[in-house]
C-alpha cells in the first residue's frame, strides 16, 4: 500500500511535467493541425537554459531564502522566455511556409527540426547526461507514511499553477479568444479581422513557454538532463495530448497524469525496461482506437 | 578511391534520367552495372567493398521503404524495426546463440517472409488512421521493437546482442571477414529490388498504392480494397529490409538493438527525401548521397580535422545533416533532387495560370 | 424490378438528421436527378449508397442485392460508379493513370502478376491502357492525357473525373453536381455527354441545382428538403408540385 501511494506520486510528479510538454502539442495541433514534433526537444532546450542561467548566477548546489527565489525565479522564467522565443522562430523559420502544404511535408519538416535542436544540444553539452544543480533543500514531508519531497510539491505545485494561469488566458483574454477561434475555423477567424499569423506565433510562444517550464522542472527533479530527452518526453507528452483529446486543454493535463502513473506504475511493476514499452502500447492503442481521445466523439469525413 | 563509385553511380543516374533517348538510358545503365560488376579486378582494396556493401543495404532499405512512403504515401517512421527483425533473424539462427545454423541464402529468404509477417501485423492497426497518427504509430512500433529484442535477454542476448554470427559460404567458399562477397550479394538484390519496384509501380497494385496515397476516399471507390493493398504496400517495403538486414548482420557478424534506433528509420526517409519520394532513381541517388556523406565524407573530415590540429569530431553532426536535409528539401525543394522528368515537367506547369472556378 | 432502390433511409449526424426515411427507386437505363436547396442531404444519399456513411436505419438494394452494409470498394466492384461534389481526382498522376485507376476493379491481375509482370499482365496492361485512352477521348481529353490532374482546368478536371468513373464500366453512374462551375456552353456539352452515357448503357443519377439542365435532361425527379423527400415524379409534375415551389421560394434556383 505505501509502495502504491508511493507510486502514485511518482507518477503524479512525473505526470506533470508531461502534462506541462502536452499543452504545447495540444495547443499547437488544435491551431494548425501538426504534430510539433520538435517540441519535446524546446522541452529539453528549457533545461539547458535553466542550467545555463543557474551557471551564469553561480547556483551549483542547494539554495536558501531570497537566493533560492531569485535564482530558481530568473531561471524558471527565463527558460520560460527563451524557449517561448525559440518556439516563435522555428514556427517563423520552418512551418509557416508550410501551412497549406500536403499534411506530412510539416511533420517531416518538424522532424528534422528535432534532429537539428538534438544536434545543436548535444554540441552544445556533449553526448552524456548532464548533472543538474540540486538547487531544492531536501526535506521529505511524511504523509500517512508516505515520504513526499519537496522537489515534487514543487514539480506537481509549478504545474498546476500554470495550468491554471493558461486556462485563465485562454479564457479571460481577447489573445486566447482568438486562438480558440482560430483554432475552430482559420478562414472565419480571419474574416473576422483576427490577425492569423500573429495568432498563430502567439500559440507557438505560450506553448513553448510552457516546454520551458517544464524543462526547468525536469532539471530540479531529476538532477540531471540529457540533450535527448525530449525524444520519449516528447512522445509520451503527444500520447497525453491525444489521450486528452487533441486540442483539448484540460484533456492534455489529464492525460498527462495519467501517462505519468502509467510509466511510474509499469517501472514499478515490470521493470524499467518494459516502462517505454507500456507506454508507447498505449501511444498506439490510443492512436487507434480512441483518436479523438478518451472523451472524444469521431464524425465521418465530410464528402 | 572510394568517391569514384560514389560519384560515378550518381552522375550516371541523373544524367540516364534526363537523357531523352530510352537507348541511351540502357546503355548507360547497362555500362553502370558492368563497371560495378568487374571494378573487383582493378580495386584490390577490400575496404573499399566494406564502404560500398552498407551503402548497397542502405540502398535496398530504401526502396523497400519508398514502395511504403514514396508509393503508397504512408510515412512509416518505424522502418527500422523490420531492418532489426531481418538481422535478428540471422543473429539467432545462423549463430552459437541456439546452436542452429540455417545457411545464409535460406535465411535471406525466410527474414524476407518474416519481416512481410510482421509488415502486415504492424501494419494492421494503422489502416485505419491518416497521415500524422499512422506515421506516429509506426514511430511507436518502431521503438517497441528494439527494445524488446533488447528485454528478452535470454534469446536475443539483450543489450549485447548476439556475436560471432556465422559466416555464409557460397558453394563450399566461406565469406570470411571479407567485404567482397557481401558486396556481390547487394548489387544482386538491389538489381532484383530495382526490377520489382519498377514492375510494381507498373501495376495495377502499384497504381491502387498512388491512388491510395493521393485520396484514400476515392481509391475506394474505384473498387480498391485499401486495407488489403495498404497491407501489400507495409509486407513488401518490409520484405525489402528483412534482406537488408540479414546481410547487414551477416557482414557484422553482430547484432545489437542500438543498430536499429529511431535515427536509422528517419536516416531512411531522409534519402527518399533527399532523393524525391516515390522516384526510384531519385531514392537510388538520396541513399547514395547519405551513405556517402556518412560513412566517407564525415570520417575524412575527423581525419583532416585532426590532422590540422583541430579538435572537432564531424560524425556527431549527423543528425544535424538529416535535420537540415528534412527540412530544406521541405521547405525550397518538396520533390526532392531527382523528381521523374514528369514530375518536373508538371510542377513547372503547375506555376503557369490556372483556371480557378470553384 | 428497379436497378436502385432505397427503402426508408436514415442518416444522422450525432442530433442532426441529414436524411429522414428517403425512399427512392431507379429503374436500369434511367436518367433521374435528385434535387434540393444546399444542405438538404442529397451528397449524403450518395455517400450512403457508396457505402462512406452507413445509413442510421433503412435498406439500399442495388441489382437485387443488399449492400447498405458493403464496404465502399465491393459496391463500387459491384457497379455503382460516382463523382464527388468537390473534386477528388488523384492529383498527382497523370489523366490517364486517373483512368486507369478507375478501372482497377475489372483487372485480373494478383500480387504476383504485379511483381513479375507475367505475359497475362502485360496483356491486361496493354488493354488497360488503350481503354483508358478511349474513355478520354469520349470525354475529350485525349490530348491531355499525360499531364497530371491537378494541372487541368476545372472543366477538364470534371470530365476526367467522369471518364475514371466509367472505367469500372458501370451500372449505376451518380453525379454529384456534375455542371457546377461550368458555363452555359459547357453546360450544353454536358448533356450531350450525359446522354451518351445513358447511351452506353449506364443508369445516371444525378444531383445538380440547375434547372433548366435537369429539366432537359432528367426522366424522374427527386426532391429533398430537410433530408425528406418532398416531391417525386416527372420534371412536369415536380414543376407543379406545391411542396417544391415553396421550398425554392425564399431561394429560387441560381
Ligand atoms: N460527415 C458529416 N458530418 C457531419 N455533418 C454532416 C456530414 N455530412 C453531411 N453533414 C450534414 O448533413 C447535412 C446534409 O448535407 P449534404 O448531404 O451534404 O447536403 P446537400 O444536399 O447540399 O448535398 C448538412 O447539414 C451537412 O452539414
Ligand atoms: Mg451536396
Amino acid at each position: 500500500m505505501h509502495e502504491f501511494l508511493a507510486q502514485l506520486i511518482n507518477g503524479i510528479s512525473l505526470g506533470s511535467i508531461y502534462a506541462l510538454i502536452a499543452l504545447g502539442y495540444t495547443m499547437v495541433y488544435g491551431i494548425i493541425g501538426l504534430i510539433n514534433f520538435a517540441h519535446g526537444d524546446v522541452y529539453t532546450l528549457g533545461s539547458f537554459f535553466s542550467l545555463a542561467i543557474l551557471g551564469l548566477l553561480g547556483a551549483t548546489g542547494e539554495l536558501h531564502g531570497p537566493a533560492l527565489v531569485i535564482d530558481a525565479g530568473l531561471a524558471l522564467f527565463g527558460a520560460a522566455l527563451l524557449c517561448g522565443i525559440a518556439g516563435v522562430l522555428i514556427e517563423r523559420l520552418a512551418y509557416r511556409r508550410l501551412r497549406n502544404a500536403p499534411r506530412l511535408a510539416p511533420l517531416i519538416t518538424a522532424i528534422g527540426v528535432s534532429f537539428i535542436l538534438e544536434n545543436a544540444m548535444q554540441v552544445w553539452k556533449g553526448p552524456s547526461p548532464v548533472p543538474f544543480p540540486a538547487i531544492l533543500p531536501n526535506p521529505a514531508v511524511t504523509v500517512a507514511g508516505v515520504a513526499i519531497s519537496l522537489q515534487q510539491f514543487v514539480v506537481v505545485g509549478l504545474a498546476i499553477a500554470t495550468m491554471l494561469a493558461l486556462q485563465l488566458f485562454v479564457h479571460g483574454t481577447r489573445v486566447g479568444r482568438a486562438m480558440r477561434a482560430t483554432a475552430q475555423d482559420r478562414d472565419a477567424a480571419q474574416l473576422m479581422g483576427i490577425d492569423i499569423n500573429k495568432t498563430i506565433a502567439i500559440t507557438f510562444l505560450i506553448g513553448s513557454a510552457l516546454a520551458g517550464v517544464a524543462g526547468f522542472v525536469s532539471g530540479v527533479y531529476y538532477q540531471s538532463t540529457w540533450f535527448f530527452n525530449g525524444f520519449g518526453a516528447g512522445l509520451k507528452a503527444f500520447t497525453a495530448a491525444v489521450l486528452g483529446g487533441i486540442g483539448n486543454l484540460a484533456g492534455a493535463m489529464l492525460g498527462g497524469f495519467l501517462i505519468g502513473i502509467v510509466e511510474s506504475f509499469a517501472t514499478w511493476l515490470l521493470g524499467g525496461q518494459w516502462s517505454n514499452v507500456a507506454v508507447f502500447a498505449i501511444l498506439i492503442l490510443a492512436l487507434v482506437f480512441r483518436p479523438s481521445g478518451l472523451l472524444g466523439e469521431t464524425l465521418p469525413e465530410k464528402v | 578511391m572510394i568517391y569514384i563509385y560514389f560519384l560515378a553511380a550518381i552522375a550516371v543516374v541523373v544524367v540516364a534520367e534526363r537523357v531523352p533517348s530510352v537507348g541511351a538510358k540502357r546503355a548507360l545503365y547497362a555500362a553502370l552495372g558492368a563497371a560495378l560488376l568487374l571494378a573487383p579486378l582493378v580495386d584490390r582494396n577490400d575496404s573499399d567493398y566494406n564502404v560500398l556493401a552498407d551503402a548497397g543495404v542502405f540502398v535496398l532499405l530504401a526502396l523497400g521503404l519508398n514502395i511504403v512512403v514514396g508509393f503508397a504515401g504512408l510515412l512509416d517512421l518505424g522502418y527500422a524495426a523490420f531492418f532489426a527483425i531481418g538481422a535478428y533473424t540471422y543473429g539467432m539462427l545462423a549463430s552459437p546463440q541456439f546452436g542452429i545454423h540455417l545457411p545464409f541464402w535460406v535465411l535471406l529468404f525466410v527474414a524476407a517472409a518474416l519481416a512481410a509477417l510482421f509488415g502486415i501485423i504492424l501494419g494492421a492497426p494503422t489502416l485505419r488512421l491518416h497521415g500524422d497518427y499512422l506515421a506516429i504509430v509506426t514511430l511507436g512500433f518502431g521503438e517497441i521493437v528494439p527494445q524488446i529484442f533488447q528485454n528478452l535477454t535470454a534469446y536475443t542476448g539483450g543489450p549485447n546482442g548476439i556475436s560471432a554470427l556465422d559466416f555464409p559460404s557460397f558453394f563450399g567458399h566461406s565469406f570470411g571477414q571479407r567485404a567482397l562477397p557481401y558486396y556481390y550479394v547487394t548489387l544482386a538484390l538491389i538489381a532484383l529490388g530495382l526490377a520489382l519496384a519498377r514492375n510494381l509501380r507498373e501495376s495495377r497494385l502499384g497504381r491502387a498504392w498512388m491512388a491510395i496515397r493521393e485520396d484514400e476516399l476515392a481509391a475506394r471507390h474505384m473498387g480498391i480494397n485499401t486495407t488489403l493493398v495498404k497491407l501489400s504496400a507495409f509486407a513488401l517495403g518490409a520484405s525489402f529490409s528483412g534482406l537488408g538486414g540479414v546481410v547487414f548482420a551477416a557482414k557484422l557478424s553482430l547484432v545489437s538493438p542500438d543498430l536499429f534506433q529511431f535515427q536509422v528509420s528517419v536516416l531512411i526517409v531522409s534519402m527518399l527525401v533527399l532523393g524525391g519520394m516515390g522516384n526510384i532513381p531519385g531514392v537510388v541517388v538520396g541513399s547514395l548521397v547519405l551513405t556517402l556523406v556518412n560513412s566517407v565524407v564525415l570520417p575524412q573530415a575527423n581525419a583532416l580535422a585532426s590532422a590540422v590540429g583541430l579538435h572537432v569530431d564531424f560524425s556527431s553532426y549527423h543528425f544535424f545533416i538529416y535535420g537540415a536535409i528534412l527540412v530544406g528539401i521541405m521547405l525550397f525543394k518538396p520533390e526532392g533532387l531527382l523528381p521523374s522528368v514528369q514530375r518536373r515537367e508538371e510542377l513547372r506547369h503547375a506555376t503557369a495560370p490556372q483556371d480557378v472556378r470553384a | 424490378m428497379p436497378l436502385l432502390e432505397l427503402d426508408a433511409v436514415t442518416k444522422t449526424f450525432g442530433t442532426l438528421v441529414a436524411a429522414n426515411g428517403v425512399s427512392l427507386r431507379i429503374d436500369s437505363g434511367a436518367i433521374v436527378a435528385m434535387i434540393g436547396p444546399n444542405g438538404a442531404g442529397k451528397s449524403t444519399i450518395f455517400n450512403a449508397i457508396t457505402g462512406i456513411y452507413a445509413p442510421t436505419a433503412g435498406r439500399i438494394v442495388f441489382d437485387g442485392k443488399r449492400i447498405d452494409r458493403e464496404p465502399t470498394y465491393r459496391i463500387a466492384a459491384a457497379g455503382i460508379a460516382r463523382t464527388f461534389q468537390n473534386i477528388r481526382l488523384f492529383s498527382f498522376m497523370s489523366a490517364l493513370d486517373n483512368v486507369m485507376v478507375g478501372e482497377h476493379a475489372r483487372l485480373r491481375a494478383r500480387l504476383w502478376d504485379s511483381l513479375l509482370h507475367t505475359p497475362a499482365q502485360r496483356a491486361e496492361e496493354r488493354e488497360t491502357r488503350e481503354r483508358a485512352r478511349e474513355l478520354l477521348a469520349f470525354v475529350g481529353l485525349e490530348r491531355l492525357s499525360e499531364r497530371y490532374a491537378r494541372n487541368l482546368p476545372y472543366g477538364s478536371q470534371r470530365h476526367l473525373e467522369i471518364a475514371r468513373a466509367l472505367a469500372s464500366s458501370p451500372k449505376l453512374l451518380l453525379l454529384d453536381e456534375p455542371a457546377a462551375g461550368m458555363n452555359p456552353r459547357e453546360k450544353h456539352d454536358l448533356v450531350a455527354l450525359i446522354r451518351a452515357i445513358r447511351d452506353r448503357g449506364v443508369t445516371v443519377l444525378l444531383i445538380e441545382h440547375d434547372m433548366g439542365l435537369v429539366m432537359e435532361l432528367a426522366e424522374r425527379i427527386t426532391v429533398l428538403d430537410h433530408g425528406e423527400r418532398i416531391a417525386e415524379g416527372t420534371p412536369a409534375e415536380v414543376r407543379r408540385d406545391p411542396h417544391v415551389i415553396e421550398a425554392y421560394l425564399g431561394a429560387p434556383a441560381p
